[in-house]
């Protein structure tokens, strides 16, 4: 006998189609979309000044003498961090959805695609389910680590949202320290990945441990470097400096500026792909050696934690890159004295303003997303290093060739004058576009190879 | 300033509960947990001291390198649980009586000595004053560090990889 | 609640020299008297930068604290690896078992 409950996600997309569609729609966008909004609405407010001057005006009210003033502060930083924090697990959620389907286009399959349209509601039932299951802790392991674990990779994993710009005025606070800062906070999901693995008292999560511990400290070598070399273009840490530097068309950006730099870009996702431990390099959890690594014990909502970490790290590590390397949230055609004529002098900003606000943060999570598909590409088509090829890779070849890019871009920023720059930034980018025709091409071409002349679409 | 200080306490305690059970945890890994603790409390006290680009080398290097150095050491060596944890030539009551006599002699100076100090507001931006001093004041220390450094790599790799034997 | 003054910091140092001193003194195994000389090196830097916000001014204090830090970073380096030679050697890390110069 078959037991439907009453909230079976299938059999209610099958009685009613459109309420599954609309359910999709909203998941899809109103989420996503609010979210921005809310952040664009929140971010760019927090400052105690703008707080004084709001609480001046509106309510009468001077927060700046009043005893109660680092209490609003505290409750406001809560509510952005409650809005980031919510990005994280969304996007999370959503990225699992789309790897899995975009895998099954890869493989000639067709992946989930059973609750809500197109099987997008999956990631909620995934979720859910992960919640409902028991939460198991092996007896003889150490039980107040092994509950501590994944909260030491979340606020990994969260720290970087901290300085991570999603548009000109949408970042939480931006310090001057931002690109050492967000290569200091990967070091708490080291001591996850390592808590975790020692507190399970297993084989398995103790070797992914060790393993995970020993990569993401040497990839952090090359990635460090290289992260140093827009430093270096730039002059200054901060991270909206950094963009500010750039400029919205492809020629501007850092990555096509200098030959060093344009290197310096693939060492740099390369060795973020292996400190997020995503395939290729995702021998911590590799199932064929080590079951599942050092998440191994995990079950439950601890284990949908981690997952979260892994997959909402994707969204740090290509954000990263785009802020660094390929101009950020810059919108092509406007400057800063653009931002600042429609910022304008009152209490609150005009329309205009936050119309470009929302333009450039489209600009920033367009490129990111772009990036997550080439990660998701990336980890179904190559197959899983060894590890001696893993340290390898990192101490003879990254490792070198970024200090080679950060030596080069020293002497380029000495030697080259503007008109060089510009003329490299048009070369390469000119190469990029050719690299990407042919790839087009040559992709449909295998397609056309394999399909005949049609590319299906049919089975969402 | 209420704030400031609840603030302090706060990483105060968070840095002595830490480094307590570092000197007293019978199990090494809970040891190393309140060394995690300690640190992350040092670097919010230079933030505090308004050292920020210290604050986060901090965290990059000691949490980032030799906390998790130390934790890979525990995992290799295995010895977790450490049954007896004096050592033979002081023993636990020396420990603690040259812990009594350090600590309150050091604190009867720092509350009592009367320290010249200083009006000067603190460095806004210390990533540029750092900059420029390393590569000015203190270039020739800079560069002696730079030399230890490699010079530790060097000694480190030697001193752990694995003697290939003759068998004469 | 007070002010907050160099002295609050100077104390607070001084309870982790102590502290640091104490693992230093007691504990057999290796790795716990490095973690101790961590602490140790810990209480020096956080006394040199907090000299240098009250009464030094400027960031001298700091740059010393950067000094220490990456010296610390290289005596853990060397320290970690001396006693992972010695447990490959002697299958112990207790300190009192370490006691021949050579195999």
């Amino acid at each position: 006998m078959r037991i439907t409950l009453g909230l079976d996600s299938t059999s209610l997309s099958r009685r009613y189609p459109r309420l599954a569609i609309l359910a999709t729609l909203f998941m899809a966008f109103g989420l996503p979309l609010g979210l921005y909004v809310a952040a664009l609405a929140v971010f760019p407010l927090n400052t105690p000044e703008r707080l004084d001057a709001m609480a001046e005006q509106w309510l009468g009210y001077d927060l700046a003498g009043s005893p109660y003033r680092y209490i609003v502060y505290t409750a406001f930083l809560l509510l952005v961090a409650f809005i980031a924090v919510n990005y994280t697990a969304v996007f999370g959620g959503v990225s699992t959805w789309v790897e899995r389907r975009v895998a099954g286009r890869m493989q000639s399959r067709i992946g989930p695609n059973r609750p809500g349209a197109a099987g997008f509601l999956s990631w909620v039932a995934d979720a859910v389910k992960m919640i409902l299951k028991e939460d198991t802790i092996p007896a003889e392991a150490d039980h107040l680590l092994f509950r501590a674990a994944p909260y030491f990779s979340m606020v990994g994993l969260l720290l970087p949202f901290v300085v991570l710009p999603f548009g000109e005025a949408t970042v939480v606070t931006d310090m001057n320290v931002g690109v050492f800062y967000v290569a200091a906070a990967s070091a708490f999901v080291v001591v996850g990945i390592l808590v975790s693995g020692w507190a399970s008292n297993s084989k398995w999560a103790l070797f992914g441990g060790i393993r995970g511990a020993a990569q993401v400290m040497s990839y952090e070598i090359p990635a460090g470097i290289a992260m140093m070399v827009p430093v270096l273009m730039a002059g200054t840490l901060s991270m909206q400096g950094i963009v500010r530097a750039q400029g919205g068309w492809p020629w501007q950006w850092f990555v096509f500026q200098n030959p060093a730099a344009f290197v310096a870009f693939f060492i740099a996702v390369t060795a973020s792909l292996a400190e997020g431990n995503r395939t290729p390099f995702d021998l911590p959890e590799a199932e064929s050696e080590l079951v599942a690594g050092y998440h191994a014990e995990y079950s439950g909502f601890r284990l949908a934690i981690f997952l979260m970490v892994e997959w909402a790290n994707m969204w740090i590590m290509a954000g990263l890159a785009v802020t660094l390397f390929l101009g950020g949230w810059q919108v092509p055609g406007y400057g800063a004295e653009d931002y600042a004529r429609l910022l304008g002098t009152g209490l609150l900003p005009a329309p205009g303003w936050f119309g470009l606000q929302l333009l450039s943060m489209l600009m920033f999570v367009v490129k990111t997303w772009a990036l997550v598909f080439v990660f998701i590409w990336l980890r179904w088509t190559l197959p899983r290093v060894r590890v001696d090829q893993m340290m390898s890779l990192c101490w003879k070849y990254l490792v070198p060739g970024a200090f080679l890019c950060f030596v080069v871009t020293l002497v380029w920023q000495l030697l080259v004058p503007p008109a060089g720059v510009a003329f490299t930034g048009y070369a390469l980018t000119a190469l990029a576009l050719f690299v990407l025709a042919k790839f087009a091409v040559a992709t449909r071409r295998n397609i056309s190879k394999v399909a005949g002349h049609r590319v299906d679409l049919g089975n969402w | 300033m209420n704030t400031q200080f609840a603030i302090f306490v706060f990483l105060a305690l968070a840095t002595l509960i830490g480094a307590a059970s570092v000197a007293l945890s019978r199990n090494i890994f809970w040891s190393a947990m309140g060394l995690l603790s300690c640190l992350v409390g040092v670097g919010g006290l230079y933030v505090m001291l308004s050292a920020d680009f210290v604050a986060i080398t901090q965290l990059l290097v000691y949490i980032g390198g030799v906390l998790v150095l130390i934790l890979f050491a525990i995992m290799l060596t295995s010895q977790i649980q450490e049954i007896s944890v004096s050592n033979r030539s002081v023993g636990l009551v020396g420990g603690y009586l040259i812990f009594f006599v350090v600590s309150t002699l050091l604190s009867f100076v720092a509350l009592w000595a009367p320290w010249r100090l200083t009006s000067k507001e603190p460095v806004a931006n210390t990533t540029v004053a750092l900059g420029d001093g390393l590569l000015g004041t203190w270039l020739l220390p800079f560069e002696i560090a730079s030399v230890l450094l490699v010079a530790t790599l060097v000694g480190a790799i030697v001193i752990a990889r694995k003697e290939v034997k003759s068998d004469s | 609640m007070p002010h907050l003054t160099l002295s609050h910091f100077l104390v607070v140092s001084a309870l982790l020299f102590g502290f640091g001193v104490l693992a230093v003194v007691t504990r057999r195994n290796a790795v716990a008297v490095l973690m101790g000389i961590e602490l140790i090196l810990n209480a020096a830097n956080l006394n040199l930068v907090a000299f240098g916000r009250y009464v030094a001014g400027g960031i001298s204090g700091q740059v010393f604290g950067l000094f220490v830090i990456v010296l610390a970073a290289a005596e853990a380096a060397v320290g970690l690896a001396i006693i992972l030679a010695i447990y490959q050697m002697v299958r112990n890390i207790d300190t009192s078992q370490a006691t021949t110069l050579k195999e």
